[in-house]
């Protein structure tokens, strides 16, 4: 999906932070936040990958307002996806930890999404050979994404060199929907700086990993 | 679904979701503690420090790394979640390294931790891919124009960990006193190590 997630060349944030030597979690419930986040896909059934769609989907006035609020909501999407919480369970009872009196809403019937795996982890080995070697030019993909996608916005239609061939690994874009982990070929692909931003850039070089579905030949 | 337009404060939804998931059995306190410990204590920048000391003190040990990240990093016991498959990008004098994630907040977490808010910001996610040079200005690293600059973006399960160029003065520290001096953010590159 075209989400605030996807954020690469967007203009208008501003000035970046300063490099402060910040310890992982500025506050207690920062860390709560982050097992919850860490939990929630064991928790619900699901996948890392799924994990991060949940986020991407998070409204973007929420999105960006906060790392740690936008992985909680995160966490909320995925588990309320498998029938494990409701928002209205949530809300019912940060009222009562509040110390307002309302009822509890019904605990949902959980439904987990079955989808199998081949095991722990992203890195699996395919059969099938690589169908690009270093050095081979390449195309991005043109995408309309309704679903969860690592092919960002700034990368597609744009035309880069294979640079390695990477660990074949579970295809987030069905990962994501359960449709399967679908592991495929990766590659880190180069790209020069004028090919995505025109020939004003700065001059440098960019390298993303890129997943053999969202490839072709360059003409 | 969550709705826009009804913020709920992050440190109660967080509370709220622990307690419906505590009284499932679904969380406990030992878990949420350990995690936290974890993080806090032990997995951190202090790891690739040992690493980058390692690779400047030991020439073998920087050509394992170089060649295969995950397994030379596995030689001083850091794996992990987010560390599946690691590559080492080594700066120079005429090549500088810089490592994003876009889409998210992608993060070699064995040897780094947690990433810091400035990486997890909009402004570093969206700008470094677009104006680097810039943007590392603006952190204070000023790179000559005969500096090439490389820009990774992190969107697979791939992590990337920069080697920063060892500071001169140092030739006579030991590899204690080298790691103490490499940071986080030399070590993702947006900034160099310094002599001290």
């Amino acid at each position: 999906m075209d989400g605030i997630h996807d954020m690469g060349g967007m203009q208008g944030f501003g000035h970046v932070q300063k490099l402060t030597a910040d310890p992982p979690f500025a506050e207690p419930w920062e860390g709560k936040a982050f097992v919850i986040g860490a939990l929630a896909a064991r928790i619900s059934g699901t996948n890392l990958h799924a994990f991060r769609h949940a986020i991407n989907r998070v409204p973007p006035p929420e999105y960006l307002a906060g790392y740690w609020n936008r992985w909680t909501i995160g966490a909320q999407i995925l588990m309320e996806d498998s029938g494990i919480v409701t928002d209205e369970q949530v809300r019912a009872r940060a009222a009562r930890l509040s110390g307002r009196d309302v009822p509890e809403p019904p605990e949902p019937e959980p439904h987990k999404p079955e989808m199998p795996s081949a095991g722990a982890g992203n890195l699996r080995s395919l059969d099938t050979p690589p169908a690009f070697a270093v050095g081979d030019r390449v195309r991005t993909a043109d995408l309309d994404p309704v679903g969860h996608t690592r092919l960002p916005r700034y990368a597609r239609r744009r035309t880069g060199t294979v640079t390695a061939i990477l660990p074949s690994q579970i295809f987030p874009d069905t990962a994501a929907h359960f449709v399967g982990e679908n592991p495929q070929h990766c590659y880190a692909v180069e790209f020069d700086s004028r090919e995505l931003w025109g020939p004003d850039a700065e001059p440098f070089r960019l390298t993303i990993d890129l997943f053999e579905p969202y490839l072709e030949p360059a003409q | 679904m969550t709705s826009p337009t009804e913020h709920l404060d992050p440190a109660l939804r967080v509370e709220a979701l622990a307690s419906l998931l505590a009284e499932r059995g679904l969380i406990d306190e030992a878990t949420v503690e350990t995690f936290i410990k974890t993080y806090e204590q032990s997995v951190g920048p202090m790891n690739g420090a040992k690493v980058v000391a390692r690779a400047w003190t030991d020439p073998e040990y920087r050509a394992r790394l170089l060649a295969d990240g995950t397994a030379a990093i596995g030689e001083l016991g850091f794996k992990g979640p987010q560390g599946e498959h690691m590559v080492v990008l080594e700066n120079t004098p005429a090549v500088h390294h810089v490592v994003v994630c876009t889409l998210c907040s992608c993060y070699p977490w064995p040897v780094l931790g947690l990433p810091p808010s400035w990486y997890k910001d909009p402004a570093y996610r969206s700008r470094v891919v677009r104006e680097p040079r810039r943007v590392l200005a603006e952190f204070g690293l000023e790179l000559d124009d005969s500096v090439e600059i490389r820009v990774y973006d992190s969107s697979s399960e791939v992590r990337y960990m920069v080697l920063p160029e060892r500071p001169a003065g140092t030739e006579n520290a030991s590899e204690e006193e080298l790691s103490a001096l490499v940071t986080r953010d030399a070590m993702v590159g947006v900034a160099r190590v310094t002599a001290p």
